[in-house]
């Protein structure tokens, strides 16, 4: 084959097969993935861990099955242990007996198998099934500077803006090939210049504005550019907290999934901004002003596509991404005085927050569970975009306050307080 | 007829109907339902591509300006291939994306013969000039001819 980037002696070693067939087709599929993007060559993996996208044993999905077969046959397994991103089922989600049928006789019937592969190819452990696997208690925290091989586009724009790391928009696959050969090809975000602003977002909405709609407003102008956002900090607190972090997880996810993002600069906050500042802004940079006029527009121009839009939710997911622990506490207050307020005991729609294993529990290690366990809300570790993506959800109104879910399913988007109202309170 | 140039990036030679999306292609959306639910044709499930929505995809030249949706695009796209169910050929007006650069790379390395001959770079123009049912004849070096 022709490669047009620059190899070391030991890549061009393994691509000409002098470390067997597979590893060689390991190495052809990242060069020419590279090669596309016009990479000038292979830069080293350098984080501890990596983190897979595809956590789903899905019947659909058997001709990945049967690669991952023929990787772990040649001993060609990753050279990192990986997390994974969240489970499909969980028992103590709410569903129907169609719905649990559909799951474990027709959609997921490869899930036990698939995990039994993946702990072969180096899963970090049985509770490692998160798309938030960098929050302090599950461990998988990409350092500055880390060059990854990830795919989940939460954690990706997560790892780049907010922790500084290096990783690509990678699909699935192509994830666990750049952990197994220990390189990835560099372009795109893992270069200095693909990594400058060519969009500047002013912020000048009269109160914080909600992340899952600032991302999404984003998201939707700037598609698959990087923005240098200005007039956020002062509503984050001007420091990179916990609250920081959390708000920035979600405005990433939304950024990801109703565009394209990869990464983000928020002034004075993410570290490559704090670093470099305007110097991150190219010249030619274009500006896209977001007010709250701005905002609300977006918010109008989602499509509602129940069938009935008037029905009544019969559920309502939080926690796409997972929730944080610090957003599990905070809800868990919230939820409480809305119910107290209401003169309610119990939330009135079935509500699930939805989390990583380890931080729900760390979360049971506080007395904040007893007291979530109480007003009615269920805790689980699963993807709630995984449990609607399927026919049977087309027929149930689920609520939620995340734009991914939004756009991937037919859940309908409401914002935080709204969410608040409709599960303490009773819905429209 | 009519000739567009663009960059092969998986070349082979073949002929088929055109099928034509203006707006993104939601790899998963649209071939979660056809690859799960053994749908031979492929039917494209994704609700919010309205020129796409409900027609057959397999065997058609997919005419698009890139994929969007879930990083597991690619991965989508080399179960379609392997499963027999990818249009027979998928050609971008804009660069190609990395999601549908992986499922076209993946599918050539890891797969029997050519399964998706991909070309990307095609322009604008292409993507206005395009109608469902023309007959398009790619080339290995990237030309796209249309009757």
């Amino acid at each position: 084959m022709e490669v047009k980037m620059q190899l070391t002696e030991e890549q061009q070693a393994i691509l000409n097969g002098e470390k067997g067939e597979t590893l060689a087709k390991v190495m052809e599929t990242m060069v020419r993935y590279g090669d596309v993007f016009g990479a000038d060559k292979m830069v080293p993996v350098t984080s501890k861990y990596n983190h897979l996208v595809t956590s789903v044993g899905l019947k659909a999905l058997a001709p990945v099955y049967e690669l991952m077969d023929k990787l772990i046959d040649a001993g060609a397994v990753s050279k990192q242990q990986f997390s994974m991103d969240p489970r499909p089922m969980d028992s103590n989600v709410p569903s129907d007996l169609l719905q649990d049928i559909v799951f474990k006789y027709f959609m997921f019937t490869r899930q036990e198998f698939y995990e039994g592969q993946l702990e072969k190819l180096g899963l970090m452990n049985k509770n490692a099934f998160t798309c938030t696997c960098y929050m302090d208690e599950v461990g998988n925290t990409p350092k500055k500077g880390d060059i990854l091989s990830w795919a989940e586009s939460s954690a990706v724009v997560y790892a780049n803006s907010v922790l500084g790391a290096r990783c690509n928009r990678n699909s699935g696959i192509i994830d666990l090939m750049g952990s197994v050969l220990g390189y990835v090809p560099s372009f795109g975000l893992l270069t200095d210049e693909g990594r400058k602003a060519s969009w500047i977002i002013e912020v000048r909405t009269t109160k914080k504005p909600e992340a899952q709609l600032l991302g999404s407003a984003v998201g939707m102008k700037v598609m698959e550019e990087v923005p240098y956002v200005r007039g956020l900090d002062k509503w984050l607190g001007g420091k990179l907290d916990d609250d920081a972090k959390t708000y920035l997880k979600d405005f990433g996810a939304a950024t990801a999934s109703n565009g394209a993002v990869g990464l983000y600069h928020i002034e004075n906050i993410t570290p490559e901004a704090v670093e470099l500042g305007e110097k991150l802004i190219r010249e030619d940079a274009k500006v896209y002003v977001i007010d709250d006029q701005e905002l609300q527009r977006v918010y109008d121009n989602y499509p509602v596509i129940w069938k009935n839009k008037d029905a009544k939710p019969k559920l309502c997911f939080m926690g796409c991404p997972h929730m944080s622990l610090n957003q599990l506490i905070s809800w868990t207050e919230k939820v409480e005085a809305s119910l107290k307020a209401a003169g309610n005991t119990q939330v009135v729609i079935p509500t699930v927050f939805t989390a990583a294993p380890d931080v729900l529990k760390a979360f049971g290690e506080t007395p904040y569970a007893a007291r979530l366990k109480k007003t009615g809300v269920i805790t689980s570790y699963i993807c709630p975009l995984m449990y609607m993506n399927n026919p049977m959800s087309t027929r149930k109104p689920v609520i939620t306050s995340s734009n991914k879910l939004r756009t991937y399913t037919n859940a309908r988007y409401y914002t935080d307080d709204e969410i608040l109202e409709q599960i303490t309170k009773g819905g429209k | 007829m009519k000739t567009f140039k663009g960059r092969p990036v998986v070349p082979g030679n073949v002929t088929a109907e055109a099928l034509v999306s203006h707006g993104g292609l939601n790899t998963l959306a649209s071939f979660q339902k056809a690859l799960q639910f053994g749908d031979k044709k492929a039917t494209c499930g994704d609700q919010n591509n309205t020129d796409l929505y409900g027609k057959q995809m397999f065997g058609k030249a997919l005419c698009l300006p890139q994929t969007i949706g879930s990083t597991t695009g690619g991965l989508v796209l080399y179960c379609a291939c392997s499963m027999g169910r990818q249009p027979a050929c998928m050609l971008f007006s804009e660069p190609i994306d990395s999601l549908a650069a992986a499922g076209a790379i993946l599918s050539d390395v890891w797969l029997e013969g050519t399964p998706l001959p991909v070309v990307d770079c095609l322009g604008a123009e292409f993507l206005e000039y395009m109608k469902d049912g023309m007959t398009v004849t790619v080339k290995e070096d990237g030309t796209v001819e249309v009757s």
